[in-house]
Parts: structure tokens; C-alpha cells; sequence
């Protein structure tokens, strides 16, 4: 114990004289929560349209003002010319093109039915996808208002019509950085369990002073827990500085228990320090140690839902999430601070974290030799 | 009590190469054993299989009576290890250093400082300086001091005045007499023949293979060729004369001059006149000297290249 305690003493010593590791600590936090946060924006809004419109009746006016009303849409160029709207498409000026033909509201009187044209960009699916949602949904509203008014009918006399309401649950004003904050605290502190232990123990091979530490009395698990304990105690200190950050600047709700999010990371966090190490063992440069870290953390980090959700991936991808610490820590923190997940809700992430930091580090205590 | 070091048949083998065949000596108490071989000789090898930080092929050794396999944890907690690159912490300062040293081995730096004093008080002023900014005498001193710390039984020293200037390299080896003379036993390996002199006993090693281990005294008496020292104006025609001269034995430069041994020894010294007398070498000299330990070493390599 008292060889370990030396051991830290000196590591705490080696980080804090480094000075570019203090502004790593102190300030990737805030400038990734700040920017990331803000920027990795997935709400679709502001979506530009051109409305050509041949009928120019009262009725073509109204569908354009409701859609444009309803916040998702805002009006590029209204035209006569159908190929105006196109080369707008093509240009990328325009994201949706609505053709409403001519006699639109002669036709829906006389005919009962008349069919609304909507050209969609959907280079980016998903924002494609969002597009014709809203329109779809903004026009058959406008349908259903236009048909109760056409017919002079009261609500209670018309016909049997299904309205849908909605309310949005653990996170009322669907504001995406509430969303991503949590996502990102996970990132901050994988990268410092991932990337910084690992490069640390690399950095006494690269150096040479683990042939020196070799030849005394430092026990194998005395040097590996000497390594890893520090940049845990470092990674959690992120993550309560982190949570601070968040809660001071995006009014982040904890709406669970803070201990919970914190066990969490901490059992977490040695799957991560595990990684670092087991790396660390077949590796021989800092550089090496780096780029074998990163390329896992990406996959780990794309595939985590942090940006994308996992429910949308093919099943395949989603069974490889299984084993992906990441996606379990994202998934975790989510549902701890948005949605209040107790103790029960958890417990069996937690088990299977255990089981990884086990297994992982068992492998690299393993892989490790004292003596090559 | 056995010997401080041991070291029986040992082999080592790095893919095709043969790193260290057949080593065998012993180092006694108190005694400062110098290990004197060019680079890749196997002396770096040699040290980590002692120092318990690499597995022999074949062969025993111990240290301080313990065997460097089984009792391999014993065995780092005796000795004291200098590796041939500077492994100390870059970022610490001095003091750090030493007292992270001393406290993993479970002492103190005061408890062992009698041992340390004389080389830590040549660094003392410096002791808030990152380790990483000494030069290169000084990283020694301290490497050296950190080996200390715990006052070890054995030391090991590999090639310790490697790139350090002649004047700390004497400091050096002054200090290292010093501990010898407190009872320590020192294996201390070096590329620097003249640094053999200063040895109880001088083994030398080359291609992973002990050549001969005696005295430094020893090895020059064995030397039994008649030895000249030469010179010239125009020391590099000199050397391919006499290299061409069909009895000459050996012609090393060494210094100011070459030396040269004959094959019949002083025979025909008379004929290499004659061969040199057309080739007009100017301000020519050639007198008989004493040959030096280099001039052993040179022979030994030779003999078993």
C-alpha cells in the first residue's frame, strides 16, 4: 500500500507540473460542452421553401401561411413558374418545393379532391425525411380545417375525426443540448480514461524509466494501479466539472441521482483505464499507444448513439453495441439525469460494466509482463 | 557467504544471433569488475539477465547468493541498477528523483545519505532543476545516487560514462573506487579501454563471448610482442606502407601514433628499414614502447575476430 501511495504521489506530482495536461483538464471541458453542444444540432428547422403557386386563391394563401406559420419552414421564393422552384432544388436554395396546380380551390369545391405536388432535396435523408413530415402533417390539418369550414359543419357534428394531441416527456421543449450535454460528459471522460493512461504508461517505456522501476521492489499490480488510479481520480474530477459546467450554462436537469451517474462512471471509467492499459501492453510509442486508441474510440464513440440513435442502426451494428462500453455509459447517463432512472433501471448496465472492466483488465494485466 | 555475483554458462539467443555464448566469471566482495566491449558485444544483454529483467537461455546466475529466476523479487531489492540510457524522471527535479527512489525501495534519503553524500553534495545545488536540464556528468551523478538510495549490496552500472565529458568521466570513476572501498561489489561495463585500468579485474567481451578476465596488470604482462610506436609527417601514407609491409603483424593509430607489432618481433626490423627507406616518409620516428591495455585489447579482439 505504501509503495502505491508513493507511486501516486509521484504521478500527481508529474501531471500537475505538465502544464499543457492542466489546460487539457481545465479547459476541454467547457470549449467541448460549449461548442459541441451548440453545434451538433439535429433539430430540423428553418427549412427553405418555394411555393409555386397557380391558383393564387384565398385558400393556396392560406396553406402557404399556415406552413410558413408553423416554424419549420420559411418562405424562399413564391412563383408562378414551375421551373423556378426546380432550379432553386438544384441550387440548394430551396429544401422543399410545394406545387399547388391551378383551380386548387375551384376543384377541391367542385371535385372534393385535388393533389398537391412536394419536391423534396433529400440529399441529407434525414432532414428529408423531417421535411415532408411536417409539410404532410401541416397539409392534412389544413385539409381537415378547410373540409369542417367548406361544409358548414360544427366539430361535433362532422364527421368522426381522430385528434391527436401530444405532450413531450423528460424533456419538455425538445431542446437538443439537454440531449447532448450528458452524451458529451461521456466522451470528455472516456478520452482521458482511454487515451491519457494508456499514453502515460507508453511514456515509461518511450522514456526508458521502466527499465529502472523494473529493478525495485514495485509489485506489477503496484505499477498498474500506480497508473490508472490517478487519471480515474482525474476523469471523475472531469465529470463533476463537467456536470457544473453543464448545469451552469445549459441549466442541465438532474432530474436522477447524481451518485448513481457517478457509480456509474466509476465502475465505467475502469473499463476505459483497462483499454488504456491493454493497449498500452503491445504497444511501444506514445504515437502507437494514440492512434490504436483512437481508432476504438471513434468506432465506439460513432456507433454509441450519442449522435444517431442506436434503434435506428441495422441489426447487426446494434448487436455490436452490446459490447460497447460507450453506448452503455450514454444510454445510462440519459436516463439518470433526463429521465430520473433509479437504482433498478440501472443495475443491470452496471452489472454488465463490471463484467467489461473485469474482463478488460483482465486481459491486460495478463498481457502485461514485468519481465519481457 | 557466496560471492556477490555469479555467473555460470550462460547463453542468450535473439532470433539467429547469438547474443551471449558460454559466460561464465564470479565478482567478489568488494570488488569493481569492469565489463569492457564494443557496442553489441552483449554487455547490455549480460546486465539485464543479472538484473532480473530478462530470462537467460541457458546457465545460472545469482546475485547476492539468490538465483535471478526464482528469486528475482529478492534480487531487486539488493541491488542497485544504472541502465545505459539516463531512466530517471525528466520532469522531476533532482530532489523528487531521490526521494521517490528511496521510498519505493521503503527507505529514506536521509537514512542512506553517508553512502550518497559525497556524489548528491556535487549536485545539491541543483536540486530543484528538473532532471531533464543536467548535463550529462550530472545525470550520472544523480542516476548514480539514485542506485544508491537504498544501499544496495550490488551494483550494476551500464556503461555509466557514456557521453560525458573526460573530466566527469574521471569524477566518476573516482566515486566508484570509493564504493568499492565501503564494501560493495560493482559490475561496471564500458566501450572506453582506458577505463579498464581502473578495475580490480577487467573481463572483455566481444561478440557474446568473454575473451579473458584477469587484472588489468595481468592482461598488459600477457602481452608478450615487442612493441613500436611510429610515426610521420604523413600519418595516413604511413599506415598503408606499413599495413602493405608483408611482416608487420598489426598497425593501429592510437593517438599521435601508430603502433606496430612485428610477426618475427624484432628480427627484421632491419628489412622494414630497408622496405620504408625509398618510400621517403618525412620527420620519421620509430622507438619501442611498453604496450598499454588498448594494446592488449586490440591483440585479443584481433585474435578472435
Amino acid at each position: 500500500m505504501r509503495t502505491i501511495f508513493f507511486l501516486l504521489q509521484k504521478e500527481f506530482l508529474q501531471i500537475f507540473r505538465n502544464r499543457s495536461m492542466l489546460r487539457i483538464i481545465l479547459i476541454i471541458p467547457i470549449v467541448q460542452l460549449v461548442i459541441l453542444s451548440n453545434a451538433a444540432n439535429y433539430e430540423v428547422k428553418d427549412l427553405s421553401i418555394d411555393v409555386v403557386d397557380h391558383d393564387l386563391s384565398s385558400w393556396s394563401r392560406r396553406l402557404t401561411h399556415k406552413l410558413t406559420a408553423s416554424g419549420y419552414f420559411r418562405l424562399n421564393r413564391q412563383t408562378f413558374d414551375r421551373e423556378d422552384g426546380f432550379r432553386d432544388l438544384q441550387r440548394d436554395q430551396a429544401d422543399i418545393v410545394l406545387v399547388i396546380p391551378p383551380h386548387f380551390e375551384r376543384d377541391l369545391v367542385r371535385e372534393d379532391k385535388v393533389t398537391l405536388q412536394l419536391l423534396v432535396n433529400a440529399i441529407n435523408g434525414s432532414k428529408a425525411g423531417l421535411a415532408n413530415a411536417y409539410a404532410g402533417s401541416i397539409i392534412r390539418d389544413f385539409n381537415r380545417n378547410i373540409r369542417t369550414e367548406w361544409l358548414a359543419l360544427d366539430e361535433r357534428n362532422g364527421p368522426p375525426v381522430i385528434a391527436v394531441t401530444f405532450s413531450n416527456w423528460y424533456n419538455t421543449r425538445l431542446d437538443y443540448k439537454i440531449f447532448m450535454v450528458p452524451g458529451i460528459l461521456v466522451v470528455l471522460v472516456t478520452m482521458i480514461g482511454a487515451f491519457l493512461s494508456g499514453m502515460n504508461i507508453v511514456k515509461e517505456k518511450e522514456i526508458g524509466t521502466i527499465e529502472q522501476l523494473n529493478v525495485t521492489p514495485i509489485r506489477k499490480h503496484h505499477f498498474i494501479l500506480g497508473k490508472l488510479i490517478p487519471f480515474w481520480i482525474v476523469a471523475l474530477f472531469e465529470l463533476a466539472f463537467g456536470l457544473l459546467v453543464g448545469k451552469l450554462v445549459f441549466s442541465l436537469p438532474m432530474a436522477g441521482s447524481l451518485w448513481l451517474v457517478f457509480l456509474f462512471a466509476a465502475v465505467y471509467l475502469w473499463v476505459m483505464l483497462g483499454m488504456g492499459l491493454l493497449i498500452s501492453t503491445f504497444t511501444e510509442t506514445q504515437q502507437q499507444a494514440m492512434f490504436i486508441a483512437w481508432f476504438f474510440v471513434i468506432i465506439f464513440m460513432l456507433m454509441s448513439g450519442l449522435f444517431t440513435p442506436v434503434e435506428n442502426m441495422p441489426h447487426w451494428a446494434q448487436v455490436i453495441t452490446w459490447f460497447n462500453p460507450i453506448a452503455y455509459f450514454v444510454k445510462v447517463i440519459r436516463m439518470v439525469l433526463l429521465k430520473g432512472s433509479g437504482w433498478a433501471d440501472i443495475q443491470f448496465f452496471l452489472l454488465v460494466m463490471l463484467g467489461y472492466a473485469l474482463v478488460m483488465n483482465g486481459i491486460a494485466i495478463w498481457n502485461y509482463r514485468k519481465t519481457s | 557467504m557466496p560471492a556477490p555475483i555469479i555467473v555460470q554458462d550462460i547463453h542468450k539467443k535473439f532470433g539467429t544471433v547469438q547474443a551471449l555464448q558460454n559466460i561464465s566469471f564470479t565478482v567478489n566482495e568488494g570488488e569493481l569488475f569492469g565489463l569492457i566491449g564494443p557496442d553489441g558485444a552483449g554487455k547490455s544483454t549480460l546486465f539485464r539477465i543479472l538484473t532480473t529483467l530478462l530470462l537467460a537461455d541457458k546457465g545460472q546466475a545469482s546475485v547476492t547468493g539468490l538465483d535471478v529466476v526464482k528469486d528475482y523479487k529478492a534480487i531487486r531489492r539488493v541491488v542497485g541498477y544504472m541502465p545505459g540510457r539516463f531512466s530517471l524522471y525528466q520532469d522531476l527535479t533532482v530532489a523528487e528523483n531521490l526521494h521517490f527512489f528511496a521510498t519505493i525501495f521503503n527507505t529514506t534519503v536521509e537514512a542512506n545519505y553517508e553512502l550518497i553524500e559525497e556524489i548528491y553534495v556535487q549536485i545539491e545545488p541543483f536540486k530543484k532543476r528538473p532532471a531533464g536540464k543536467l548535463s550529462g556528468g550530472m545525470k550520472q551523478k544523480l542516476a548514480l545516487c539514485c542506485a544508491l538510495v537504498h544501499k544496495p549490496a550490488v551494483l550494476f552500472l551500464d556503461e555509466p560514462t557514456t557521453g560525458v565529458d573526460p573530466v566527469s568521466r574521471k569524477e566518476f570513476w573516482e566515486m566508484l573506487q570509493r564504493l568499492r572501498k565501503k564494501g560493495i561489489a560493482i559490475l561496471v561495463s564500458t566501450p572506453y579501454m582506458d577505463e579498464a585500468m581502473l578495475c580490480d579485474r577487467v573481463a572483455l567481451i566481444q561478440n557474446g563471448e568473454l575473451l579473458n578476465i584477469n587484472p588489468p596488470q595481468a592482461i598488459i604482462r600477457q602481452f608478450s610482442k615487442p612493441l613500436w610506436a611510429v610515426r610521420a609527417k604523413e600519418m595516413y601514407r604511413l599506415i598503408q606502407d606499413l599495413r602493405a609491409f608483408e611482416d608487420t603483424d598489426s598497425c593501429y593509430a592510437f593517438g599521435e601514433h601508430l603502433h606496430l607489432t612485428l610477426k618475427h618481433g624484432r628480427e627484421r626490423v632491419d628489412q622494414l628499414q630497408a622496405y620504408l627507406q625509398p618510400k621517403q616518409h618525412e620527420q620519421f620516428s620509430m622507438e619501442p614502447i611498453e604496450a598499454g591495455i588498448e594494446d592488449c585489447f586490440m591483440e585479443l579482439m584481433k585474435s578472435h575476430r
